[in-house]
């Protein structure tokens, strides 16, 4: 039983091994000639402005909710899709009834509004 | 490759889901339709569902039916407990109507909210399967997270949505957890699979996490129904959730969770009652205990209440669990059954007089508002004295049928000491429900209130006082009922 779980700790133990070994080995074998450049925190090679703390507006969090909404429902569509032949007219309704439900939620938050930016 | 098994689908067995998720997404479209300032409609139109869900139950009584492979069923069992939702549910929205536009909080998802909510209800009764069970009890605790929090921004209503959100996604995470556990010893999610599995004897080691699963699940139910130890979440969130949301609450999450977990102990269960049996009975003596003496202290109303809910729950888990026992199969659900329609009826009663004590902006639930009640509002005065000898278990109400029909179950069950309890309990209880219509007969005004007693909450009130009257004094077609609902699930 357990015993069938074995390898997938060595696999564990291995990567672990992997990573520590990589950073420790590249510590005390590296040549360490740090620079004031070479210490900035890494931008995609850009000088950086600011703090990352920013703030944003809160209505991203509105429309990227919005968005993993209808993302995963819409993935819904793909299994749908590999096999709508042999499903014949009873999943048409399906998809059809599963569709409306998401019109509705669609015109639902279109009309209060959270679509829109300000 | 092979063909698509489609099953075949009775859409009978859920057409009153049907009817009631349908008119959720209808009200969510009239309320974009609908102007400001006028959802009363809205409600309307929800009742007008919710009535129509009612109506639409009548041809299956009698004709037990299962579909979706069995993991939805419509029994007598089912049918009753719909159409309690349903009646709750109705009454609920009857009392929302003017109090909604009254608080200022008059938004038209109230009532798609409550529809959804109601369907989750609908969903525990009916469902025969963990995964079915699981999905109506999520669906019912997401809704009202959201209705609880609905007097937002008052910020009573925010603290009582946190808290429940909080208490219910850790319950949540219990019930899952026996679930996977359940699942995991028996290889089923099916109520009547696991019946089978255990009839048929568990591997010794199965026999432990079949045991840890199903003490989780009662647990992830015991939030849900407030039972002690997990009631501290009751008074806070009743309290500060709108005053129609906590009624719907204290009748809508407890039946259902009620619901559910009766279906799972006795069918899926029954052959356990040895183990589970006395741990729940003495879960419901203190259950009734800590409710029922809690509230002795209480002067604030609704908070009186909140306890009061969680002493009945204690009467009502009395009943399921003596439907364990087989020389009480029978009596324990019927018991069950009554004591839910009454309380139910009697509960939303007393919240509906709370809602037409309390004004814009202040909240009149302290003892004192109820002084004289009867001068000035004879109607109000009335329906909560009913409701108040109903609670208490006083002859001639629906509330004492129900307390004498639990307490015969315990007895018949072997459990004679916890009909003592309940019985002692319950003349502790009697003191602070008699000590509300002291004040609301024997004392004159102390502070100037003018209830608001509109037409819809009048029915309300009226409806929920009727019901515990004429329940009271010919319990016959109400005792007919349950006794037809107990077959189906006798195994």
């Amino acid at each position: 039983m357990l015993s069938d779980y074995l390898p997938i700790l060595v696999i564990f133990l291995v990567a672990l091994f992997i990573a520590v070994f990589v950073i420790v080995a590249s510590g005390v074998l590296g040549p360490q000639r740090p620079t004031k450049r070479k210490l900035m925190p890494y931008e995609s090679g850009m000088e950086p402005i600011g703090s990352a703390q920013r703030r944003f507006p809160i209505k991203f969090n509105l429309v990227a909710m919005i968005f993993i909404l209808f993302d995963i429902e819409v993935i819904f569509f793909f299994p749908y899709a590999l096999v709508y032949k042999r499903l014949g007219v009873f999943g048409l309704i399906e998809i059809g009834l599963f569709m409306l439900i998401l019109l509705l939620g669609f015109i639902y938050i279109w009309k209060k509004g959270a679509l829109e930016w300000d | 490759m092979p063909d698509i098994q489609i099953p075949s689908i009775d859409l009978g067995v859920s057409l009153q889901l049907l009817i009631i998720f349908g008119g959720a997404m209808v009200l969510l479209l009239a309320d974009l339709f609908s102007g400001e300032g006028n959802k009363r409609i809205v409600g309307y139109i929800a009742l007008l569902f919710v009535v129509g869900a009612a109506a639409a139950g009548v041809p299956y009584w009698d004709a037990p039916r299962s579909t979706f492979n069995g993991m939805l069923v419509l029994d007598n069992f089912a049918l009753t407990l719909n159409w309690i939702f349903l009646l709750s549910t109705a009454i609920t929205i009857l009392i929302s109507l003017e109090y909604l536009p009254r608080q200022g909080i008059e938004r038209g998802e109230y009532y798609a909210l409550l529809l959804f909510a109601l369907g989750g209800m609908m969903l525990l009764a009916q469902g025969t399967d963990l995964i079915v069970l699981f999905l109506g009890l999520e669906l019912l605790s997401i809704t009202l997270y959201v209705l609880a929090g609905f007097a937002y921004p008052r910020l009573s209503s925010e603290e009582a949505a946190m808290k429940y959100l909080l208490i219910g996604a850790f319950a949540a995470g219990f019930l899952v957890f026996g679930i996977a556990l359940l699942y995991g010893a028996t290889g089923t999610s099916s109520l009547a699979g696991i019946a089978n599995k255990l009839g048929s004897g568990l591997a010794a080691d199965d026999v432990a996490f079949m045991l840890a699963g199903a003490a989780l699940v009662i647990i992830g139910f015991g939030y849900k129904i407030s039972m002690a130890p997990f009631h501290m979440w009751t008074p806070d969130v009743y309290e500060g959730s709108p005053t129609p949301v906590a009624a719907f609450m204290s009748v809508g999450t407890k039946g259902a969770g009620f619901a559910a977990l009766a279906r799972l102990l006795l069918v899926a269960l029954g052959s356990q009652y040895a183990t589970w049996g006395l741990i729940l009975a003495i879960l419901a003596a203190v259950t009734m205990v800590i409710g029922n003496v809690s509230a002795v202290a209480q002067t604030n109303v609704k908070r009186m209440l909140a306890y009061s809910s969680i002493g009945h729950a204690g009467y009502i888990l009395m009943g399921v669990l003596s439907a364990g026992s087989p020389a009480a199969a029978n009596r324990g659900i019927e018991g069950f059954l009554f004591y839910l329609l009454a309380y139910s009826l009697t509960n939303l009663g007393a919240f509906a007089v709370l809602i037409a004590l309390e004004q814009r902006g202040e909240a009149a639930w302290s003892l004192d508002d109820f002084a004289g009640l009867w001068h000035r509002q004879p109607f109000l005065a009335i329906a909560m004295a009913l409701c108040m000898f109903s609670l208490a278990g006083v002859p001639p109400t629906a509330g004492f049928w129900g307390k004498f029909y639990v307490f015969t179950a315990a007895w018949e069950a072997g459990l004679q000491w916890l009909a003592v309890v309940g019985v002692i309990t319950s003349a502790i209880a009697a003191f602070f429900y008699l000590r509300i219509i002291v004040q609301m007969f024997m004392r004159d005004p102390v502070r100037e209130i003018s209830p608001s007693l509109d037409r819809n909450l009048m029915i309300g009130v009226g409806l929920a006082a009727l019901g515990v009257i004429v329940f009271g004094i010919s319990p016959t077609p109400v005792i007919d009922l349950v006794q037809g609902s107990v077959l189906a699930l006798s195994r």
